[in-house]
């Protein structure tokens, strides 16, 4: 179907983005407001970024929760394509049902549920609470999404190639190094990025599942913001927005480059 | 490598980790909901010993009781917070169906150039921090906040609205964090739509209007249940939202769960909650289940 734009359409879509928009353009706006007030503006400063940089607390939290991210990511998305390989892969095994329920379940869970019940585990268990706990925490429950992300991919997986490299000599565990893990590498890639950000945005389960001395940046955040309003979490927060927005940004244009290089390839291989 | 351990260890690591720290978990919250608060650490009693065996197991059972879901039954606080959450879900889904409808229909109807970019578009705050976005809204409904400033301007009230600390806050807050949720599934429902349908509609006399609501709106209807679903449940649970733009009347289960935890450290009464609000989600989550399934079925 060959679209147009139509005046409806044109409005629509212009009154949904701006809805979606302005309120993230307005906070990156005020960051650079002189004045302490978020909402009235008295020219241009630099002053917060400059105030949030001589902040230890926040720089601790940020270093915080990039270890944790970064950590939780990694295994997360390990654990999670297990987990899709399994779903996809291993046909049927006792307790598959259980199995498919614990990776769906985590994704509908609220928060709050997720994280009380953590730390219930973690006091049964006589575990003590900070950084390991939290990144324990956020493994669990990005696993879940990294498996639904790669097995996505896997369903579409064509099992034919991985048969041609054993046919050829590869042993079933070298194929699957070799053919079918280069194949699914952008789900894999894409698994992780959602992991981290998810990991990276957590305030309700970083707070449950957190001891004395490991505050994340979404901690911090929270406790600044039931204070109050103030420029400085504006700063921060167009850092993070830029950050985030440069990251997805980079990744689209790596897939599509990626999916116009495995176009050329297969024309390559038809000629 | 032995083959049978490979899949032993294929299938037992990722299955071991979620048995241990989802569903384990589960059932602790389950057995401290009927203990009692207790002043110790931790701070409930009876406590499971593993040195007294399965007679300990015997007398540790014997100290249970449903007391906490009598006591959330008889004081009122819960049942608005059930029903509430419940209200509010509601409304913020049928209002992001609302604004996410013609938002999807848009895109799909886009050339299909566009379509990448828009869709990037939708995607793109989904990104971005919860908690950014929600507290990007503090500053545009506070009293002295920049919508108020632009309703005075224009002369439209005279005196600054209270905004913030409403339920309007906490609407407008879910619908702006969950939209992409809605639009999404609409968009993926409407653009594989067969666009001949509605040639066919108008050669038959129908007027475009008419050919919206007899052709359009009824195949976009698994689009539309699976955006309303993918709102509603998060939002029965919601802690931020509530938290940081509703006010001290705003009840919302996720809010009260965090207070009876955090405030006032009543951890089996805090988990009653959670074995109720986990109740609570069940139905939707199964209805849920069965729509994607017969959607799946319908497309092979």
């Amino acid at each position: 179907m060959s679209g147009r734009f139509t005046w409806f359409n044109t409005t629509s879509l212009t009154l949904g983005f701006v809805f979606l928009y302005l309120p993230i353009l307005i906070l990156v706006f005020f960051s650079f407001n002189e004045s302490r007030l978020v909402t009235v503006w008295a020219g241009f400063s630099t002053k917060w970024y400059v105030e949030l940089f001589k902040d230890e607390a926040f720089l601790d939290a940020a270093l915080v929760t990039l270890r944790v991210a970064l950590l939780s990511a990694t295994m997360a998305t390990i654990l999670g394509t297990l987990a899709a390989v399994v779903m996809v892969r291993a046909g049927r095994f006792r307790g598959r049902t259980l199995f498919s329920g614990m990776i769906y379940a985590p994704l509908v869970m609220p928060e709050v549920i997720t994280g009380l019940s953590l730390l219930l585990l973690f006091v049964a268990m006589g575990i003590d609470r900070g950084f390991w706990t939290i990144t324990m925490a956020h493994i669990t429950f990005s696993m879940c999404y990294a498996a639904v992300v790669v097995s996505s991919r896997m369903v579409t997986f064509d099992n034919s190639l991985e048969e041609a490299a054993t046919d050829l000599g590869c042993t079933p565990f070298q194929a699957f190094i070799k053919v079918t893990l280069p194949i699914m590498a952008p789900a894999i890639i894409s698994a992780w990025l959602l992991s981290f950000t998810l990991s990276l945005d957590d305030l309700v389960i970083a707070s449950f599942t957190s001891g004395p001395g490991a505050t994340t940046l979404p901690m911090k955040i929270y406790s600044q913001v039931r204070l109050g309003v103030t420029p400085k979490i504006n700063a921060l927060s167009t850092i993070l927005i830029l950050i985030v927005t440069m990251g997805v940004i980079t990744a689209s244009i790596l897939t599509k480059r990626a999916e116009a290089q495995r176009k050329a390839d297969e024309r390559m291989a038809e000629a | 490598m032995d083959k049978k351990l490979g899949r032993f260890l294929l299938i037992g690591i990722p299955y071991f980790w979620l048995f241990l720290l989802f569903l384990v978990p589960f059932g602790i919250v389950l057995k401290i909901s009927f203990s009692d608060i207790a002043v110790a650490i931790p701070p409930y009693t009876p406590t499971f010993d593993f040195e007294s065996g399965w007679e300990g197991f015997k007398a540790l059972l014997a100290e249970l009781d449903f007391e906490n879901y009598i006591w959330l039954t008889e004081d009122d606080l819960y049942w608005t917070s059930y029903l509430s959450s419940l209200r509010i879900a509601f409304i913020s889904t049928v209002l992001t169906l609302l604004i996410g409808y013609p938002l999807a229909y848009s895109m799909a109807k886009a050339p299909s150039e566009w379509r990448p970019t828009l869709l990037m578009l939708i995607i793109l705050p989904f990104w971005t921090s919860f908690l950014i976005r929600v507290y990007a809204w503090i500053g545009i409904l506070k009293t002295e906040g920049l919508l108020n400033q632009l309703l005075m301007f224009l002369g439209i009230v005279d005196d600054p609205l209270q905004i913030l600390n409403t339920d309007t806050a906490v609407y407008i807050g879910i619908v702006y964090s969950y939209l992409p949720f809605m639009v999404l599934p609409l968009y993926s429902s409407l653009e594989k739509m067969d666009g001949s349908l509605l040639e066919a509609a108008q050669d038959l006399g129908c007027t475009a209007i008419s050919a919206f609501w007899k052709v359009t709106l009824p195949l976009s209807i698994p689009g539309i249940i699976a955006g309303s679903f993918l709102v509603f449940i998060p939002a029965i649970g919601e802690f931020v939202i509530p938290d940081l733009l509703g006010g001290s009347n705003t009840k919302m289960i996720g809010k009260t769960l965090w207070a009876e935890f955090f405030s006032n450290r009543d951890w089996p009464v805090a988990s009653a909650v959670a074995v109720l609000l986990l109740l609570l989600l069940i139905v939707p989550i199964v209805l849920f289940q069965k729509q994607q399934e017969r959607a799946q079925e319908a497309e092979q």
